[in-house]
């Protein structure tokens, strides 16, 4: 697709870098509606203004998926947002949330060649701005389908590798399942994510457009429990399975006083909050700690410490602290998030690591023990590894303290999929590339196989698991 | 949606539901338990499956907290908005030689098809059933139809023993067949004293835990349990454990947490349902009316 930017390089090298309107950080930090409020045209343009157009596009090759960035910004330039979107939607059928939710820093803005001297080209919120648009427009450019083939497939979960397969797999031709242990769709997207980040009305909407493009939808339907993988293939007449139950099996640190009452694992705080509004009891049934006016602790440097720690604020804590043993350029959440949580009033206390939590009589956490940390040497990672100081021991008040330091695999299907290879950590094996497991006509993707990881690999997995699947059903071939 | 086919009153806010649920119908088995949501407002609760035919599953439901009230008031016709299951582990049906199925209040709804799959598998069974009053003692006639024996203490004395569970378990457990086996299932200050009760002797006792629960699929957490000094998810590891292991006091504690909020939707539920059925005066007054009319399956 030729440029049509008027400016030559130069001129459209001076135009600085847009800024996400946002709400101010006083306001939303007691509200759960969203920070970024989004891109209006004006700014869409002046940022578009800014691509090089280069030849090279690297950003293409940063992005998980494959999104043809150079050609949906020409689009924005031209001021046809609906054909940015369809060309956003060719290779991502989630736009609006990985528009919002994507570590574009490590991917494609990371690879922008404008930002070797300044500040890389604002591909996220493009990105947002088209989806949005479409939205509100009401004309989303669902992609056709291919004719009917007859083969039938299971998906189990439906998160982002989940949706995104099941997006493509059915433009492919093939019906598709969505099996869902919750009684509502998303998977992370929707108990994990918090509305004031990924407002849940556009999971539902991107959820419907799937339906629309006629994906078939079954909540309440844990595998491994339900139904199990073998049924699956055999008494249920599927022709194929994906395995996308992502990483649901909180990991917690094994230290002493973890079952105090106040202790909670990021899992369930969040799940609490986002997936049954436990903010809103007792219009919602669902309770949680009544963190007003509370000392909240939030264990882990990651998205979901960030998520955790900034729900806890808008529920109304005193005090949100990150507590995180190295320090804060080794944390692995998007730099936006940690950038928003300062803004809002969260506490870092970093080189920091809990060794106990401290209760009453009663049950109820009261503080937490840490230790002082210095850094090591790099460990597997690449990132330098933490040592305890001898002596350095201390100790934070804390009402609540929420475990935000990872998941493994939840054992659910591989337990009851005898033939079904896992590794050490209880995650299940899969071929990178094809994603094919040890059992034949079962492919598993994202955090089920890579451990915790984003939204968009996940959804990079979907696409593979999608490609392959739609490959073995045609041929047969395994 | 999942149809109530059938509801009755079994006691002062007890029902007994029949559910359509023909997948989780086919897959039960004695010990696990379903997660329902009653709303589209509604938390998610644990209940134990108290039976199953080829398409329906039965729950007993005891009206303590909006939730379980609200459930309560739904009748046949009608249709439950969420149910999920079946989970958690199923009971270990062994040949153990005598085994003692114990089953405080609703707790009998939970040992029940346990109980009966312990008979089914060649044990001598032996229940014993315990309630505040008369009126709380459930499934009597189910039970005595396939067991040994049947027991019933009640602490009020107003119908078979006066007493607790625990002194007929003594006089068990001292007597010439001393049980090889014992399930409890009821409240958590029963569990711990049958626990005490057996420990001295070695005998196998296992009960079923009730810790907070939100997913049910191991996700959240917030289930999780200290038995023999180590963290379980009750959800997916139990919800049976060794009574001799459990840290009984952590489980008591962290069912508290939420007390307070349970007690103000409780509140202000009962402010909106100032006559919900299970309050009915005549009953309450006559609480033989609310004996079971059929043998429950």
């Amino acid at each position: 697709m030729n440029s049509t930017n008027p400016l030559p390089p130069k001129e459209r090298m001076r135009i600085p870098r847009q800024r996400m309107p946002e709400q101010p950080p006083a306001e939303r930090r007691a509200n759960f509606a969203e920070v970024n409020l989004g891109l209006d045209a004006a700014l869409a343009r002046q940022e578009a203004l800014r691509c090089l157009h280069c030849k090279s596009h690297h950003c293409f090759t940063g992005c998980p998926v494959g999104v043809k960035i150079k050609d949906f910004v020409e689009l924005v330039l031209r001021g046809d947002y609906l054909a940015a979107a369809a060309k956003i939607r060719e290779d991502n059928v989630l736009p609006a949330i990985t528009g919002r939710v994507c570590p574009q820093e490590d991917q494609c803005e990371g690879q922008c060649i404008l930002g070797k001297h300044g500040e890389p080209l604002a591909i996220g919120y493009l990105e947002r701005f088209v989806a949005d648009y479409e939205r509100r427009v009401g004309q989303v450019g669902l992609p056709p389908n291919a004719p009917p083939t007859g083969k039938r497939v299971a998906i189990i979960g439906s998160g982002p590798a989940g949706l995104s397969a099941a997006g493509d797999l059915v433009q492919r031709g093939h019906q598709v399942t969505v099996l869902e242990a919750l009684h509502e769709l998303g998977g992370v997207l929707i108990y994990g994510i918090p509305e004031f980040r990924l407002p849940k009305h556009i999971v539902h909407e991107e959820i419907e457009n799937l339906r629309r493009m006629g994906v078939e939808f079954r909540t309440n339907v844990v595998v491994g429990r339900t139904v199990t993988v073998d049924e699956l293939l055999g008494s249920e007449g599927y022709h194929a399975v994906f395995i996308a139950t992502g990483a649901g099996l909180p990991v917690f640190l094994n230290i002493p006083g973890e079952h105090l009452c106040g202790v909670y694992s990021a899992n369930e705080f969040l799940t609490r909050v986002n997936l049954m509004k436990a903010n809103e009891f007792p219009a919602w049934d669902e309770p949680i700690y009544d963190c007003r006016g509370k000392a909240v602790a939030v264990i882990g440097g990651g998205n979901t410490a960030m998520d955790a720690v900034r729900t806890a604020l808008r529920l109304g804590a005193a005090t949100a602290t990150i507590v995180y043993r190295r320090s804060e350029v080794e944390m692995p959440a998007r730099a936006e998030e940690i950038k928003h949580a300062r803004e809002e009033g969260v506490q870092f206390l970093t080189l920091a690591n809990p060794v106990e939590f401290l209760g009453d009589a009663r049950g109820w956490l009261t503080g937490i023990r840490c230790q002082r940390m210095a850094l090591g040497e790099p460990d597997a990672s690449g990132r330098r590894r933490p040592q305890p100081v001898a002596g350095s021991e201390f100790e934070i008040p804390a009402q609540v303290a929420i475990v935000a330091v990872g998941n493994r695999g939840n054992p659910l299907v591989q337990s009851t999929t005898p033939d079904l290879k896992t590794n050490p950590l209880g995650y299940i094996e899969a071929d990178p590339q094809s994603l094919k497991t040890s059992k034949r006509g079962v492919f598993a993707g994202g955090d089920i196989v890579t451990g915790g990881a984003t939204v968009i690999l996940a959804m990079g997995a979907g696409r593979r698991a999608a490609q392959a699947i739609d490959q073995y059903l045609r041929t047969g071939e395994w | 949606m999942f149809p109530i086919v059938e509801a009755r009153w079994l006691a002062p806010d007890v029902k007994w539901f029949r559910l359509r649920a023909p997948l989780i119908a086919r897959k039960q088995q004695p010990g696990q338990f379903v997660i329902v949501r009653v709303h589209e407002r509604g938390e998610r609760i644990p209940l134990t499956i108290a039976g199953a035919d080829a398409e329906t599953i039965t729950l007993i439901v005891q009206g303590v907290g909006k939730t379980t009230k609200l459930l309560n008031t739904l009748e046949a016709g009608q249709a439950v908005l969420d149910v999920v299951g079946p989970l958690g582990r199923p009971s270990e049906i062994r040949r153990y030689g005598t085994a003692v199925v114990i089953g405080g209040g609703v707790g009998t709804a939970i040992a029940y098809p346990t109980a009966r799959a312990l008979k089914q598998a060649g044990n001598r069974v032996l229940a014993i059933l315990g309630g505040r009053t008369r009126a709380l003692v459930i499934l009597e006639p189910e039970m005595r139809a396939f067991c040994d024996a049947v027991y019933v203490t009640t602490d009020d004395g107003s119908y078979g023993e006066k007493g607790l569970v625990t002194d007929r378990l003594r006089q068990l457990v001292a007597g010439p067949e001393r049980p090889d086996f014992v399930l409890a299932i009821g409240p958590i200050p029963m569990m711990r004293a049958v626990a005490e009760v057996t420990r001295p002797y070695g005998i196998k006792t296992m009960v079923s835990l009730n810790p907070i629960m939100v997913d049910g699929t191991g996700m959240c957490g917030g289930c999780r349990v200290v038995v023999g000094g180590k963290t379980f998810f009750a959800c997916v590891d139990g919800p049976e454990f060794d009574a001799h292991q459990v840290d009984f006091q952590i489980l008591a504690a962290r069912n508290a947490m939420y007390r307070e909020a349970e007690q103000r939707a409780l509140a202000e539920f009962l402010a909106q349902h100032p006559h919900p059925p299970d309050q009915c005066r005549l009953t309450q007054a006559h609480p033989e009316l609310l004996r079971p009319l059929a043998p429950a399956p």
